[in-house]
């Protein structure tokens, strides 16, 4: 199945991804085919076959409403790009 | 034309967990900005989310008091977008298997009752904040909210005013205060609606175009931006113009609705089930367990007002409408049997001087209200300085009977004394006893007036009265 | 004696002994690196004076007689997807080349917990996502036995290291062959444990249902070593297996006598290299001669693991890599004029091709519309692939398969065409799919000289087995003792 340039783009957009018109021309080459590989899996009957929801079928994984002491707010901003009052900053943009 | 307006709503109730949902920390209102933060609730790589027991059993209490069935075999799912407040790019809420659904609320407009439908209650994380950056002009991310429990609860498009909408948030606001499992502060944002509305011609049983209009957090805001939004469809339709589906908010300083710009993002929030949570699976047992141990909610408490304690309904629906006023209320009747008397204070003064003082607490103790009623009906003290006792019990917090003591406004009920007033304003108002004389019994009160002003609020006004008459017939 | 080359229970007795200190052992290593990894190129980042500090720490104890863990003194390497706290956890991505972890994953917690010593964070695909090494935003690691050929990915770095004895041991991460295919390559032991025994709790995620983190070793016994350390309950993890710890050491018995082995044949058949299924089967015959059943069995639903695969992993992984945004850590693009902009540039600029056509490949299965044919379709294939498994070994302890269809490729061979890479997957992913554990040992060379790995997988927690079949696969042949000569040195 052939993915088409607007599709791609569509999936771009929603995975905030950016492609100049060469890089486009060329996922939307890689994509066809990766996405023809996964049409593999429409040959093979599923009918009456549960989805996997767990591997090891445990539930009701929990935890205590106790808390815990949070973190040192300098070791959570260390790696901001930029910070501002003890926040993640982003600047001013226009729109 | 005449058009019928539909509105559903989606509103937000915060948890009032002591820890976030995914992670240990704390979930307390306030504090510096990402102070109440880890790993998890930060999205740093990595880190993995974990689900806190009592937001389960929170959200459970919340569907069994809305009347929903309980879905015993719930799980979580990924919500995808981008937004600088979502840490993680998804927030993890709950798709096609949510912990309740099919529930209903009954609501009380002037009188008329009503059914409303719920069609779903799930769980989800909050985001953070972001806040203006006052010097840069960006933006400032806080994620001390992020991670947040909260529950949506959906209703069904049944609606069909603002004061059923507002109706029916503050009758869920009610359930989940009662229930202790919200604080609804809906100035700190724990509590806020999103309103989806429409209009159709009367008759009509087609849906028109809704539009939703997000965040809104006061009555007033709800109230008015349904008031809004219906007079602007309705304007658009009558010039011919197509509603268009869209997100909208609310300006509530300026009293005004707006499309949120055309956003960037397609929505297609690619849900999935997230791999890192385990399914929730609920026994019977676990389910009837927390139906058997709901507390009492107010629709049982009004009925109680009502039919044991002879409240009009009227009443007993605005003091059952809060808890606060409906624990208030019950714990001062423990001290005194004059419910009614109680709950005119309540009804009158109470919530007028709440409102004027913006408070959110009764600043003293329900048992001091009652001991005022008390000392009223023993006429230890008169009406009059039981206004005045109560306005002092709201500054400074005390006890009635201290204040009457320290301020000497115990009634004055001693014959000789009222006697000893009595002239004394007889003998300074002689035209009143010719009036008096003459047949003007507004002379009457006149004079009784000036004998309470004497005696500075004191006297008994029934002795004063009768005094009066034995002086003036003599 | 060159130090280097000693496995941890040698290393342990040594140390124990006091024949050798901690501080020796990894000054050894740190001064074989500065040596020799310049032309292997498997550390990302290395912690030298963090290690020595460490190993200093440990050699104090011991001189004082305190109570040291089982891992005290020992070096290791830690594949560059799994935090550190205070050192760089680049998942060798240009999107987190400076990003310094602020906590400790588990994993590390309970290495150091028992005295290891870190050595240094290592070269992988970038977010794993690859089967080369090749991917890495900084550079390709090479192959020991060859050094123009790629190490196998994506734990590339963690089996080079082993390899060229840059560590005694190290950790890599699989979500679909990542320890065990690059391990065949460069003829390390590499355990994929069964999915949730080891915690996730500081591993930088792929894809969640799938990854899982294990030992590369010189050896199986190493490998239980590892395990003893590794495997555990954590309740930060919700997938994480709340079992009965377990020795693994006490399992390592050179005696597969009346063992079940079955051999899938859609993992022998086509598509598989003639040298790699000589090997194999050569395996089969000594697990025979050992006194092990080995018996033909068929896994039919193996033709549809990869595209099985790569939907779940790559719609797991879109969602994953969605908190790479530039706000508050990672690359952030320097021009933009809107905040989808910043996004969009931000990553666009900091993830590299194959990450990108994974995260479309997500998004796009997930998308609306699309997600019943893909996504549910998917699930339900894995389901399946749960309960062929299940069958498989409701009459074979172990299933015995190559680990890769091949031996590893000239660097720069195979990058150009995407499927053709997802292809060599075949043998590793439905392992991964299914949560089983799998281990791959050295079992041959190519003509080459080229390393070729099997493959064991066992049932859920059956560790133990792999352990045992391993080992005595280990002691009845000499695969083990050969080391690669590194460019003459």
């Amino acid at each position: 199945m052939n993915i088409t340039k607007e599709e791609l783009k569509h999936i771009a957009n929603l995975s905030n991804l950016y492609f100049s018109d060469e890089e486009l021309e060329k996922y939307t080459k890689d994509m066809s085919s990766v996405v023809e590989f996964a049409n593999e899996l429409s040959k093979i009957d599923t009918q009456g076959v549960e989805i996997t929801t767990s591997i090891l079928g445990e539930y009701n994984i929990f935890r205590k409403d106790e808390v815990k002491e949070s973190f040192d707010r300098d070791i959570l901003l260390q790696n901001a790009p930029e910070q501002g009052d003890g926040m993640f900053k982003i600047p001013k943009v226009i729109g | 034309m005449e058009y019928e307006v539909v509105i559903g709503l989606e509103v937000h109730a915060e948890l009032a967990t002591k820890t976030k949902i995914f992670c240990g920390c704390s979930t307390q209102f306030g504090g510096e900005p990402n102070t109440h933060c880890c790993p998890v609730c930060t999205g740093m790589p990595g880190a993995l989310p974990v689900l806190n027991e009592k937001v389960v059993e929170y959200a459970i209490k919340a569907g069994l008091a809305m009347n929903c069935d309980i879905e015993q075999n719930s799980k979580q799912d990924r919500k995808n977008y981008f937004y600088p407040d979502l840490p993680k790019a998804y927030q993890i809420s709950q798709y096609d298997l949510p912990l309740c659904k099919n529930g209903h609320l009954e609501i009380d407009v002037d009188g008329q009752k009503k059914n409303i439908g719920i069609t779903r209650i799930h769980i989800e994380e909050d985001a953070g904040k972001l806040n203006h950056d006052e010097f840069g002009g960006g933006a400032l991310v806080d994620l001390n909210r992020a991670c947040v429990p909260l529950i949506e609860i959906v209703s069904e498009p049944d609606m069909r005013s603002s004061a059923e909408a507002k109706a029916y948030v503050e009758k869920i606001k009610a359930i989940l205060e009662y229930l202790e499992v919200s604080d609804c502060k809906m100035q700190e944002g724990s509590l806020r609606a999103d309103v989806n509305l429409s209009i159709r011609p009367k008759g009509e049983t087609k849906f028109g175009t809704r539009t939703e209009t997000k965040n809104l957090n006061s009555f007033k805001a709800i109230t008015r931006a349904i008031e809004f939004e219906i007079k602007r469809q309705i304007e658009a339709v009558e010039n011919g113009e197509e509603i268009i589906q869209e997100t909208r908010r609310w300006d509530d300083d300026r009293g005004i609705g707006y499309a949120m710009r055309g956003k960037e993002d397609a929505h297609d929030y690619r849900y999935f089930p997230d791999p890192d949570l385990a399914l929730i699976k609920l026994s019977a047992e676990y389910i009837n367990n927390i139906r058997e141990n709901l507390p009492e909610l107010p629709d049982s408490r009004k009925q109680k007002y009502i039919n044991e304690l002879g409240l009009p309904e009227y009443d007993a629906n605005i003091i059952t409408g809060s808890k606060m006023l409906a624990d208030f209320f019950d714990e001062a009747t423990k001290y005194c049997d004059n419910a009614k008397s109680i709950s005119n204070w309540i009804m009158g003064d109470l919530l007028r001087i709440l409102t004027e003082k913006e408070l959110e607490q009764v600043p003293f103790k329900p048992e001091y209200l009652a001991k005022l009623v008390v000392m009223i009906d023993s006429g230890k003290i008169s009406s009059a300085i039981a206004k005045k006792v109560f306005e002092d019990m709201f500054e400074t917090g005390e006890n009635p009977e201290d204040i009457v003591t320290k301020k000497g406004l115990v009634q004055i009920s001693d014959e000789g004394a009222i006697k000893e007033i009595v002239l004394k304003v007889l003998e300074n108002n002689p035209q009143s006893i010719i009036d008096f004389k003459a047949g003007k019994d507004k002379a009457l009160g006149f004079l009784v007036g000036q004998a309470m002003k004497e005696s500075r609020g004191k006297a008994n006004p029934q002795m004063l009265n009768k005094m009066f008459l034995e002086e003036l017939n003599k | 004696m060159d130090i280097t080359t000693l496995t941890i229970h040698e290393a342990k007795k040594m140390l124990e002994n006091g024949e050798i200190t901690s501080y020796e052992l990894t000054k050894a290593y740190i001064d074989r690196i500065k040596k020799i990894d310049p032309i292997i190129k498997s550390y990302v980042t290395v912690c030298e004076d963090r290690a020595l500090q460490q190993a200093k720490m440990i050699d104090e104890k011991r001189k004082n007689g305190e109570a040291l863990g089982s891992l005290a003194g020992i070096p290791i390497g830690i594949k560059d997807n799994m935090c550190i706290k205070g050192v760089k956890t680049t998942c060798s991505s240009k999107m987190l080349e400076n990003f310094v972890a602020p906590y400790n994953a588990t994993v590390i917690e309970n290495l150091e917990k028992e005295g290891a010593v870190i050595l240094g964070k290592l070269n992988m695909d970038e977010f794993a996502m690859g089967a080369s090494t090749e991917r890495s935003a900084f550079f390709p690691t090479k192959n020991p036995w060859n050094i123009s050929k790629v190490p196998g990915g994506s734990s590339g770095g963690s089996a080079a290291a082993v390899s060229a004895d840059l560590a005694i041991a190290t950790l890599g991460s699989d979500t679909g062959g990542s320890i065990r295919q690059p391990s065949s390559f460069c003829s390390t032991v590499g355990l994929k444990p069964t999915y949730g025994l080891v915690s996730r709790y500081g591993l930088v995620a792929f894809a969640s249902s799938l990854d899982q983190i294990g030992p590369i070793t010189k050896d199986v016994e190493d490998c239980a070593l590892m395990m003893n350390v590794l495997a555990g309950h954590d309740s930060r993890d919700t997938t994480s297996a709340n079992l009965e710890k377990l020795e693994y050491t006490q399992f390592l018995q050179n005696d597969v006598k009346g063992l079940k082995i079955g051999m899938p044949k859609e993992y022998i058949g086509e598509g598989i290299n003639d040298e790699v299924k000589s090997a194999i089967l050569s395996a089969a015959d000594k697990f025979k001669s050992l006194g092990a059943t080995v018996e033909e069995c068929s896994i039919p639903v193996t033709e549809y693991v990869l595209p099985t695969y790569y939907i779940i992993a790559c719609a797991e992984a879109s969602s994953n890599l969605g908190r790479f945004d530039g706000i508050r850590y990672g690359y952030r693009a320097k021009e933009y004029s809107t905040l989808k902009e910043l996004y969009e540039k931000s990553r666009s600029e900091g993830f590299g091709e194959e990450v990108k056509r994974r995260i479309l490949l997500g998004t796009y299965v997930l998308s609306s519309g699309y997600y019943d044919a893909y996504y549910t379709k998917a699930q339900k294939v894995r389901t399946m692939v749960i309960e062929q498994f299940k069958q498989a070994f409701n009459k074979y302890d172990v299933l015995l398969t190559p680990t890769s269809p091949i031996t590893a490729y000239d660097i720069g061979s195979k990058t150009d065409d995407p499927v053709a890479m997802y292809l060599s997957d075949i043998c590793t992913v439905s392992i991964n799919i299914a949560g089983v554990p799998a281990i791959s040992i050295p079992c041959g060379f190519d003509s080459d000289n080229m390393p070729i790995g099997m493959q064991l997988i066992g049932k859920h927690f059956d560790e133990k087995t792999l352990l045992r079949c391993a080992y005595t696969f280990e002691k009845n042949t000499d695969f083990n003792s050969m080391k690669p000569e590194i460019g003459g040195i």
